[in-house]
């Protein structure tokens, strides 16, 4: 108690509390601009944490990409631009609600959705830290391979289209992950010699292409006229309706988040799409995702910011950084001279504890900051559709450059943005594809691990227990994937009817 | 208006008369290339470098992550910049294998360098109910039979691969029977090992810092020729075995070649200046890594000390071409 005690002394003073709401605005307005990201914020904050005291140095950090992550999904709601591979989870949905004319419900339920799972997160991160992080290291390359794979085959069950479009795209974007040096062995693959190639298709312009350059180019296709603008109503409006309609997908979507999260290494991306698949498995209108269903967005953004809390987890605990961002806080942390550790839980709780705070503050400054960034949107709308999408198109080129500051980013952004425009309009989803060139690298990487583990024995990818149980759970996912296609349903009637 | 004309022609005369001395480089801001990706070890501290640049020089000195191919992205943009001495960057190990391995047509030559700002050994991690009390314990059983022993660490051919090759080399094996399980890097080694998946893991000690403190791993012997300072319980590997060791992994700062001379002094003063600071030490030390300093001339003996040790434990894993 007296840790805590400590940790509000630490918290709750002018110095903390000022660096958590700018470094919020900062997160705020970089995650809202399509094609900057949180590492990028979280990285260029680093140099200035030299100059602060340790808990207003972490809490900068945090606050700043708690913000960023969740900023992200207000132009993939108004523009159809997801901040991040999780966000490409709903943002289909998020984006038709705002075309049905409810873009502030989009925001809101966003905004709510992540709030509620971010508090979620911090009281897994209060309780459970030691044995979710413990958890956590049991998983090796096996229990990886077989996680991801998981993940492409819930991407596959979302898609539009029918499951064979949706393994059509997957493939595509797993093709797509495969251009480049190969991540173990460093043979170059796909590139004919160019050297930008050379470092593979990064996935943010490819994803600023696929949905936001392929939207233009389908509003495009009408020719110019004056389309009536939807406006942004008050973003908190009906939001605890609809939440309340749907608090059991929040908290499962939050206790999804929470656990896959800590997983270092996968967690934040496949979450939401674990949970995104989940809602839509159980739900009672499964037909309704990703025409601006509120369901499905309500369980996944829960998931997405509570598997943020919860990636801290294997960091604090064991120093292991789940991903760029968490590494960057690590390294900020031992700048600071708190070294993750468990030490960080027992010689100096009240370090622990005040991180803890931390997040507190910055998941419930989301419901104000989100409501400004709402309002602020709003005139977003009161331009004519023409020329917002020239403007957007000017974001999708400036935010494709700024990922590795050369043109070959624009480049990968057109051309992908293009091929998504022509698959849409034959009705082939582009989410699978998203997710195929995230995790891509990570099936391949945990196969290959694997294989030289066992020395080839396939029987190595069922000797671990959990390894095992996700192998099973996966392989009886795709019966149930293929049984369930009409084609093969056709075919066991007609075997009926001949036996018959 | 007269008076207005003055003043500008003023200034263009301050001006040009300072570009023409020396010690006014740089005059605008300059670009710091970083191989790698925000959040790695080469991004702390180059960007640590680039702030103690810009408060030393007085220019802004922006960093720019250059992503990809195994850091051959970045060091290739480094080496084909303008050699002005306003595109710079941060050259890493990688830049003593990629000849030698045969995955680009970069080495040392290709550079102006500026100076060594850090090197660490790697060393040699086992899970905490492991069998191998010691490195002898180790090492025997690498001599009975290597392939049976899994290490892992990085990918293949990185810098703690060739680590543990120099190791098993050193032992009296051919490094190429050692059975490497290739992994993106130290963290997922370390989750390797802790996981039970593999038997030892050949990584740097801060990357280990956590679970060592933990209690889920242990060291046997840091790869150098000297102990850590902060592990001073953990044996060098020339002492326990008697294995001499050149490998390390290095980062410094250089830029295109052909950069002109006084640029590059001015460079290296400002960085002798910096590795000399309090601040800088503290900073390094507080991320746990290691201080080391080459300039100019020495940089270049010292990077061709490692590209002859680098070429020979490559040629021994039979990686390169």
């Amino acid at each position: 108690m007296d840790a805590l005690k400590l940790a509000a002394g630490l918290v709750f003073n002018v110095e903390t509390l000022t660096v958590i709401v700018v470094a919020s605005a900062f997160g705020l307005f970089v995650g809202a601009m399509p094609g900057l990201t949180a590492t990028m914020a979280a990285a260029l904050l680093v140099p200035i944490t030299f100059y602060m005291d340790p808990i207003p140095a972490v809490a900068a950090i945090i606050a700043c990409t708690a913000m960023a992550i969740t900023a992200g999904d207000i132009p993939g709601a108004l523009l159809r631009i997801p901040g991040t591979p999780a966000s490409a989870a709903y943002v289909d949905d998020a984006h038709g609600l705002t075309r049905h004319g409810k873009a502030g419900l989009a925001i809101g339920i966003g905004i709510c959705g992540a709030a509620i799972g971010g508090l979620f997160g911090f009281a897994v991160l209060m309780f459970a830290a030691p044995m979710l992080a413990r958890f956590a290291l049991n998983f090796s390359s096996f229990e990886y391979f077989w996680l991801s794979l998981l993940g492409l085959s819930c991407a596959v069950i979302v898609s539009r289209g029918g499951i064979a479009k949706g393994i059509l795209s997957l493939l595509l974007g797993l093709f797509i992950a495969q251009i480049g040096l190969d991540p173990l062995m460093g043979q170059p693959r796909f590139t004919f010699g160019f050297s930008e190639l050379v470092g593979g298709i990064s996935f943010i312009p490819a994803m600023i292409g696929m949905f936001a350059l392929a939207e233009i180019l389908r509003n495009g296709r009408g020719g110019v006229r004056a389309e009536r603008q939807v406006p942004v109503a008050n973003p908190f409006a009906g939001v605890g309706q609809t939440l309340n309609r749907y608090r059991m997908n929040l908290l499962r979507g939050a206790a999804t988040g929470s656990v896959i999260g800590a997983l270092p290494g996968v967690g934040g991306d496949l979450a939401a799409w674990i949970s995104y698949s989940v809602a839509k498995r159980t739900s009672k209108t499964p037909e309704k995702f990703g025409t601006g269903h509120p369901e499905g967005l309500v369980e996944a953004s829960a998931t997405n910011n509570a598997a943020l809390s919860s990636s801290w987890i294997p960091a604090m605990v064991f120093g292991i950084p789940g991903d760029a961002v968490t590494a960057i806080a690590i390294g900020v942390l031992f700048m600071k001279g708190m070294e993750p550790g468990p030490q960080l839980l027992t010689a100096n709780p009240h370090n622990f504890y005040a991180v803890l705070l931390v997040f507190v503050i910055a998941n419930l400054l989301l419901l104000p900051f989100g409501y400004l960034a709402a309002k602020a949107a709003r005139h977003i709308f009161k331009v004519p559709k023409s020329y917002l999408d020239a403007a957007i198109l000017l974001f999708c080129i400036v935010g494709s450059y700024s990922i590795n500051n050369t043109m070959f980013g624009v480049l990968v952004m057109l051309v992908l943005g293009v091929l998504a425009y022509i698959l849409q309009s034959r009705d082939f989803a582009i989410a699978p594809i998203i997710l195929g060139i995230v995790l891509g690298p990570l099936v391949e990487q945990s196969f290959t691990t694997s294989m030289t583990i066992a020395r080839g024995e396939i029987v190595g990818f069922f000797e671990r227990p959990i390894a095992a149980t996700l192998g099973v759970v996966t392989i009886l996912t795709w019966i149930v994937m293929i049984a369930r296609t009409t084609d093969v349903k056709r075919l066991l009637r007609k075997r009926k009817a001949n036996s018959g | 208006m007269k008076r207005l004309t003055t003043a500008a022609l003023a200034a263009i005369a301050f001006l040009t008369a300072g570009g023409a001395a020396v010690a006014d480089y740089p005059e605008r801001p300059v670009t710091v290339i970083v191989p790698w990706s925000a959040g790695g070890g080469t991004d702390a501290t180059g960007r640590i470098i680039a702030t103690m640049l810009e408060e030393r020089l007085g220019q802004p000195f922006n960093v720019v992550n250059r992503t990809g191919g195994g850091g051959i992205v970045g060091h290739t943009a480094i080496k084909d910049a303008e050699p002005d001495g306003y595109t710079i960057g941060i050259i890493t190990t990688e830049l003593s294998m990629y000849d030698a391995v045969g995955s680009a047509d970069l080495t040392h030559e290709d550079y102006s360098l500026v100076a060594l700002y850090n090197a660490d050994p790697s060393a040699v991690f086992v899970k905490a109910d492991s069998d191998f009390q010691t490195i002898e314990d180790l090492a025997d059983a690498v001599r009975t039979d290597p392939q049976a022993i899994q290490a892992s660490g990085a990918n293949f051919g990185g810098v703690n691969h060739l680590s543990w090759v120099s190791m098993v080399q050193g032992l009296g094996l051919d490094g190429g029977q050692s059975n490497w399980v290739p992994t993106e890097g130290g963290a997922p080694a370390l989750q390797l090992l802790a996981s039970g998946a593999i038997d030892v893991a050949v990584v740097q000690f801060p990357e280990a810092q956590a679970l060592l403190e933990a209690g889920e791993i242990r060291a046997l012997a840091t790869l150098g020729n000297e102990p850590n300072p902060r592990h001073p319980d953990v044996p060098p590997i020339n002492e326990a075995l008697g294995v001499d060791f050149a490998i390390a992994g290095w980062r410094g700062l250089g830029g295109p070649e052909g950069m002109p001379e006084d640029v590059v002094a001015a460079l290296t003063d400002a960085m002798e200046d910096i590795l000399a600071s309090d601040s800088f030490r503290s900073q390094m030390g507080q991320l746990n890594y290691g201080v080391v300093w080459a300039g100019g001339a020495d940089f270049a003996d010292y990077l061709e000390n490692r590209a002859e040790a680098f070429g020979a434990a490559i040629s021994s894993a039979g990686i390169g071409q």
